[in-house]
């Protein structure tokens, strides 16, 4: 590695490192939200973030994000906030998490003694936290331990032309350095599960990818969402197959060597399908309710940084890993270009290719990785969403055959 | 050769992609062969790269996404008139009824 692609990485225990050190604060249900807030608030440009679980419900899938959220390599120390009443494991998290060798610590606001003396705690916990990570170990870190995650959001005609297809180039490069990259929205790829089984590393994946399309394609069908609309005809997509090659495009060429579940990271590098839709029968209502509910889905399979090709225009950012935003339509780059990162619209102008744009996402891969920051970290922005869902643990066809 | 208002997504395509609108009565360059442009090509729309032949698969990110349902020349625009899915019929009549009526 030469020394402009050097990474320092913030070592953790479990052998992980992480590109960003933040505090996440952590509501355990919508009732605590306004004191972890207020908590987070002054920090926020301090790499504080605001994290949490709004339900009061248990839910297995829930826990486990929140697990490994709060384990997350680009996490230094988390303070969860209770009210007291609600029924997730707020014990299990915090050993969890002590486990994990980061700092944590626990306020549950009807012990404390209401809002006013949770928050005051605990800004000052904040504060010593903040001041202690300044001492968390760098160490020099490679390319093929970054993970890196991609999903589209506000797309348009040009996503498919360009900025999707221009992320499949940039992870090809990741991928052929031994980088872990990760796509998904299994219910986006209907019509093109068999040109993604052709990719898969052996033969018994490529019927759990297939499998996979097939549950999402009926997960839709039960919640009454077709997937070919008219509107897709007006801009030129002929068939099912090419709509959904347009978002498929995002993950490149290279061999799939495994499907991942939400919270599952992968023990080596190459390309995954992460499978959002949930198992068994329908409940809890959509997979995902919106792009940042699957892009915390994505950092919970350790992805360091994420990918967001958009056309029309989205903004977003998130909690606890940097978004690059790449946009696909120049007159939308024109108008937002304050929030974009990458102006693969270029490529409509004839003023780039889409090698050159993809060597430039990965480029800025890695000096994300370096600290540079991105729009929506400059911005402030830090959504973050969390629902109900269900899963049932991967089997062994999913992962990579040991060489 | 192609006009470089033509994408090519990935070298085993047999269409291209308008990268913005091309008109009417223009001259486009496919395959290092001049033709002139029948019916206006909107952005996002496909070209034969080639010239297909009915049955032939159609290739966009060098994956296969429909088949031709007529011959195509080299330059004419591919879509619902002259290809189909190979996968589940994905168009609905008045799509159809569109197109032909724009025709």
């Amino acid at each position: 590695m030469t020394q402009a692609t050097e990474i320092f990485g913030y070592a953790r225990k479990d052998g992980r490192k992480g590109i960003r050190n933040v505090v996440v604060v952590v509501y355990l249900v919508e009732c605590a939200q306004h004191v972890a807030r207020e908590i987070a608030y002054p920090f926020r440009t301090r790499g504080v973030h605001l994290i949490g679980f709004g339900g009061c419900y248990p839910n297995e899938y829930a826990a486990r994000m929140m697990r490994q959220l709060c384990t997350h390599p680009n996490v230094g120390g988390v303070l969860l906030v209770s009210l007291g009443c609600e029924s997730f494991d707020r014990q299990g998290l915090a050993e969890t998490i002590r486990d994990s060798g980061r700092p944590v610590e626990t306020l549950v606001i009807q012990q404390t003694g209401g809002t006013r003396k949770t928050v005051a705690l605990g800004r000052v916990w904040v504060e010593s936290t903040l001041g202690a990570l300044g001492a968390t170990p760098r160490q020099l870190m490679s390319i093929d331990e970054l993970v890196i995650g991609t999903v589209c959001g506000g797309s348009d005609a040009t996503s498919g032309l360009t900025a999707n297809p221009a992320v499949g180039r940039a992870f090809d490069l990741l991928v052929a350095e031994r980088a872990t990259a990760i796509f998904e929205e299994t219910g986006e790829l209907i019509g093109c599960e068999h040109i993604m089984a052709a990719r898969a590393s052996n033969p018994a994946l490529a019927d759990v990818l297939v499998a996979a399309v097939e549950k999402a394609a009926h997960y839709y069908t039960v919640l009454g969402h077709g997937s070919f609309a008219p509107g897709n005809a007006d801009g030129g997509l002929t068939t099912q197959e090419e709509k959904s090659m347009g978002a498929y495009s995002k993950s490149g060429s290279s061999r799939i060597s495994g499907l991942i579940k939400p919270g599952d990271v992968p023990a080596a590098g190459g390309l995954y399908l992460l499978d959002v839709v949930p198992d068994g029968e329908v409940r809890f209502g959509f997979p995902n309710i919106n792009d940042i509910a699957e892009i915390a889905e994505l950092i919970a399979c350790g992805s360091h940084l994420i990918l967001f090709p958009t056309g029309r225009g989205s903004v977003v950012g998130s909690a606890i890993s940097p978004v690059v935003k790449i946009c696909a339509n120049p007159e939308t780059y024109r108008r937002m270009s304050e929030d974009m990162d990458v102006n693969a619209g270029r490529i409509l102008e004839g003023a780039a290719t889409l090698d050159a744009v993809g060597r430039e996402i990965f480029d800025l891969v890695v000096a994300t990785a370096q600290g540079r920051r991105t729009t929506s970290e400059s911005l402030g922005h830090q959504e973050f969403v969390l629902t109900y869902k269900s899963f049932e643990p991967i089997g062994p066809a999913c992962l990579p055959v040991p060489a | 050769m192609n006009d470089e208002r033509l994408l090519l997504l990935s070298p085993a395509d047999n269409v291209l992609v308008a990268i913005c609108a091309i008109e009417c009565g223009s001259s486009l360059t496919v395959g290092g062969k001049t033709i002139q442009v029948a019916e206006r090509i909107p952005l996002g729309f496909k070209v034969a790269a080639r010239d297909i032949t009915a049955g032939q698969k159609i290739f966009k990110y060098g994956a296969h996404i429909g088949s031709a349902t007529r011959d195509i020349s080299a330059g004419s625009t591919v879509h619902v008139h002259n290809m189909k899915s190979d996968y589940l019929p994905t168009y609905k009549p008045e799509v159809h009824a569109r197109h032909d009526s724009s025709d």
